[in-house]
């Protein structure tokens, strides 16, 4: 029996029937045809712990929502003492903790002036799309062919046809896509003059972290101001130190004009996100600053907890984890091409952002599951089955990356045969 | 909650920041230390050599700030121990190898050096700089890395010691975090880091508190107990050179080093030449009324007064309403040699107790006294010609060891004497401590040992030129390979060509 109080079920099956007949019957059924029979019950740290009590270690993190670990014991100290006094306010207000946040997050990211919250990753993409129409006075987006900025309104025009054609939610008048690393396509889509905003992950996470060209961003960024467009850096799954900087961008000596931060921001216990605007994309704030609503758009609790957040990430002692974890895999990846350079065919990496290339078209969806035997959680990416996502989180402790590396060298065995077998 | 006591006060409670960033310090160690064992020998020479400059370099710097952060000591002494806490300590184990392999032909066995990992290091605010030198170079000597966690109350000075020569050690190569600072430290988050699981050792010197609270941590640890050392002079000795020396050691850093003399025996028949050469070293003897004024500063209700300690002989004579110009010690004549009288237990100030005894019977039953209140395990010093008194003294004193004709101060703490220089002192199981000996670098590393059967049919392997942190790659079972599909199939021959391509590839590389 598994009691939670309010609810209860009997067992993993009971909890499958009701997910497929309550929930979302073809998700439930696509894990389960994977191999991946994962329902998350405790979860401490970096681990999760299935309803079967299997232990596995989190290299998924949701794309750096727990960043900082699952209930980070101080986020969730922090959370706690917000109960005793805050609850997520009033949105029509100044209030003491969005301003705190905003002044936090303004100061640790050169060029902006205001944020504006939201409660996910793609609201705050439709407030930075919104930003910049208001502030062109243009209509178009472009965006790159397997990017991913979330399922809302405006944010998932800019996405793969996948999300957009089932809900006829494609708008291809005025969303462009143009291929990844190809400058001449992006002159192409920005020349006419017509373009709002160019909108980047900064790396592209959900098409499996492929690495910008050596000065790609800069000449993306070079054509929005020949050709007037703003540029909105996606940080969702870049930002919160995750590249060797505070945000990706950062990294790559760009000046973005709005940037969006999500996931992390919320240590992963209290929904919050970000547009952050520069003086110009924030100009609407002067004219009608309730033109964008939201309810639980930067409830205070979760403003408080991306307080707690924000403190953590410039702690030199995070830094340096930061880059120890990263050397860590990246001496640790390199020694595993060594090993299993049959199927593991290359690693990308920029800090902790990873994705690791295999040999078969869906080669990740079998190391993944290769992986899970081995009490490993690391996903593929969706719109390249080829690469896994590899996201460990910036506080993990050396010993626990020795045991990810044991499990993983442990599972590549398994993983060969997976693979054999799918080429049959 | 809602209601809040005072407008100003805290409106919600946040968790302790200093707690959890001390925590990210733990884990930034431990992967310095992971980092630090993968470093052959030459590099941590390296290290080693290039920290103990920068610390050298530092000496007077650091000695002048410690007395003024504490207010107690000498400049000048502190600079002696900060000098021969930094490249002393590396000309003293230049020549040992705490890194590589050990080979025992005749025992069959090898002994790989295993560093302890991570070491929270209490530091006492009566030698801060010192001991932060003293135990940063033992833990890099062998490979561990540190957590240094000062007294408060030398909070400042010892952070920026370790600062500088955590940059020594970064510029040499050092992995990064391998001397980590605790810069808030505070009773309660001191007692909760040593208790941390991913602490590997505790080494604690300081007050018996803290040294009590190291071994109730859980972890493994080495601490110290307190010093009340006796010295002895017989008929034997040569007068002046041990009034000299007394003298010097007492009066060295104002008497702050756990092994400084507290009470002086002296032979009733050589007692009042004593006095004279101890006088004409710079020693005031007090008369009975200075004595009783002494008291009244010296001790309180509490204990040693700790505004007293490591201060001038002037100042403190003069705080007890008596002057003593030029004075380097002042000497105390008691009657009572128990614990009871207040002037045999530890004094961490030039203040000397003396006491006459009819001969070695006594000195030891004496001696004996005192330490039954505090000092068993630590130092004690002797000063005479007879071995027969120097073997009689040490094996009757609950002392782990006794100096002879030296100042029991730098003597017991190994800088005069063969023991090992060392600022934290063993003081063993009578003591409350694990430790016996000085703490040098022998005690921060332990060895795997690989030990083959004693058979005389088993031979011993040949271990020689072979180093452990470089060894050539071990044999790759191969991979099963991924079958050939369909011969048609362009993109299968290209990965079986890769296949192959590969594995030359790596046959060429394990050759
Ligand atoms: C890069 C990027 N942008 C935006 C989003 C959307 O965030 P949310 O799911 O919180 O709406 C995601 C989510 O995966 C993302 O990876």
């Amino acid at each position: 029996m598994f009691d939670y109080g309010l609810f209860r079920f009997r067992d993993k099956q009971d909890l499958f029937e009701k997910s497929i007949r309550y929930w979302n019957p073809d998700k439930t059924r696509f894990w389960l045809n994977a191999g991946i029979d994962l329902v998350i019950d405790r979860r401490e740290g970096y681990c999760l712990y299935d309803m079967s009590g299997r232990r596995l270690i989190d290299l998924h993190l949701n794309g750096g929502t727990y960043n900082l670990g699952h209930r980070h014991p101080e986020l969730v100290e922090t959370l706690k003492g917000a109960l005793d006094y805050f609850d997520i306010g009033n949105h029509w207000f100044p209030s003491v903790a969005r301003a705190a946040l905003s002044e936090v997050l303004i100061e640790s990211t050169p060029g902006m002036a205001y944020a504006v919250f939201a409660p996910g990753g793609a609201e705050a993409v439709d407030i930075a799309i919104k930003s910049a129409r208001y502030a062109t006075k243009r209509r178009k987006i472009v965006s790159i062919i397997k990017g991913y900025h979330g399922h809302s309104g405006l944010s998932v025009a800019t996405g793969d046809d996948r999300f957009t054609k089932i809900f006829l939610a494609d708008q291809p008048e005025h969303f462009v896509q143009v291929p990844f690393n190809d400058i001449a396509a992006m002159e192409r889509a920005l020349s006419g003059g017509d373009v709002a905003a160019l909108i980047m992950e900064t790396i592209p996470a959900t098409y499996g972290f492929p690495m910008p060209k050596e000065g790609y961003l800069q000449a993306c960024k070079a054509l929005c101001e020949k050709y007037g467009a703003l540029y909105i850096a996606d940080e969702v799954q870049t930002g919160m130190m995750r590249t060797g900087a505070l945000w990706g961008w950062m990294t790559y000596g760009i000046q973005p004009d709005i940037m969006v931060t999500a996931k992390g921001l919320s240590g992963g216990l209290y929904p919050i996100s970000a547009a952050i605007l520069n003086e110009r994309a924030g100009g609407w704030l002067h004219e009608d600053g309730a033109a964008h609503i939201s309810t639980s758009g930067g409830a205070e609790l979760g403003c408080i907890v991306a307080h707690k957040v924000m403190e953590m990430l410039h702690r030199p002692e995070t830094i340096a984890n930061a880059r120890a974890v990263a050397d860590f895999f990246r001496e640790g990846m390199a020694e595993m091409i060594a090993r299993h350079g049959d199927i593991m065919t290359g690693v990308r990496q920029r800090g902790v952002v990873m994705g690791l290339e295999f040999d078969h078209p869906e080669g990740a969806v079998f190391v993944s599951r290769a992986l899970y035997e081995h009490g490993v959680w690391a996903i593929f990416s969706s719109l390249d089955k080829r690469v896994l996502q590899w996201k460990p989180g910036i506080l993990l402790s050396h010993a626990m990356c020795q045991e990810i590396l044991d499990r993983f060298d442990a599972a590549m065995p398994r993983a060969r045969q997976l693979l054999r077998e799918a080429r049959r | 909650m809602t209601a809040h006591p005072h407008p100003d006060a805290p409106r919600i409670a946040v968790p302790d920041a200093a707690y959890e960033r001390a925590s990210l310090k733990i884990e930034r160690s431990r992967w310095a230390a992971a980092g630090f064992g993968r470093l052959g020998r030459d590099q941590v020479a390296r290290i080693v050599r290039d920290v103990a400059e920068a610390a050298h370099a530092h000496a007077r710097r650091f000695a002048e700030e410690a007395v003024r952060e504490t207010g107690m000591g000498v400049v000048a002494h502190k600079i002696i121990k900060n000098e021969a806490c930094s490249k002393g300590l590396v000309a003293q184990y230049a020549a040992e190898d705490f890194i590589g392999p050990r080979i025992d032909h005749a025992r069959k066995i090898v002994e790989l050096p295993r560093p302890a990992g991570v070491i929270f290091a209490l530091i006492p605010v009566t030698n801060p700089v010192a001991t932060v030198y003293f135990k940063t170079l033992l833990c890099l000597m062998t490979r561990n890395a540190v957590i240094l966690s000062p007294h408060p109350q030398a909070r400042q000075v010892c952070t920026e010691a370790a600062r500088v020569l955590a940059e020594a050690a970064r510029a040499a190569g050092a992995p990064d975090g391998v001397i980590e600072v605790i810069e808030e430290p505070t009773i309660p988050l001191i007692e909760r880091l040593i208790g941390d699981e991913r602490v590997d050792l505790v080494v604690a010197t300081g007050g018996p508190a803290v040294v009590k609270a190291a071994y109730r941590s859980g972890n493994p640890a080495l601490g110290v107990g307190p010093g009340n050392a006796p010295v002895l002079v017989d008929d034997s000795a040569d007068l002046k050179a041990a009034a000299g020396r007394i003298v010097a050691s007492k009066s060295f850093d104002n008497s702050i080093l756990c092994t400084n003399e507290s009470v002086l025996l002296a032979f009733t028949t050589i007692a009042d030449a004593l006095l004279d050469e101890l006088r004409a070293h710079g020693a005031h003897i007090c008369t009975a009324d200075e004595r009783e004024k002494l008291r009244g500063v010296l001790f309180g209700e509490a204990g040693f007064n700790p505004a007293m300690i490591g201060k001038d002989a002037e100042v403190i004579a003069r705080a007890a309403g008596f002057a003593a110009p030029g004075a380097k010690i002042l000497v105390v004549p008691v009657d009572l040699v128990q614990p009871e009288e207040s002037f045999v237990r530890e004094k961490l100030c030039p203040v000397l107790g003396f006491a006459r005894v009819a001969g070695l019977d006594q000195a030891i039953a004496a001696a004996r006294s005192m330490m039954r209140h505090a000092g068993r395990g630590h130092s004690a010093a002797i000063h005479t010609r007879r071995e027969v008194h120097a073997l009689a003294f040490a094996g009757a004193l609950p002392a782990l060891r006794v100096v002879v004709n030296t100042g029991c101060s730098l003597g017991s703490a190994g800088y005069e004497t063969h023991l090992g220089p060392s600022m934290t002192i063993g003081t063993g199981f009578a003591g409350g401590s694990s430790l016996t000996e000085n703490l040098t670098p022998h005690h921060l590393v332990q060895y795997v040992r690989l030990a083959y059967n004693k058979e005389a049919a088993e031979v011993f392997g040949n271990f020689e030129g072979l180093d452990p942190l470089n060894l050539p790659r071990p044999e790759r079972s191969r991979p099963v390979p991924v079958p050939v599909p369909a011969a048609d199939d362009a993109d299968a021959v290209r990965r079986e060509l890769r296949r192959i391509i590969l594995e030359e590839l790596k046959a060429i590389m394990a050759a």
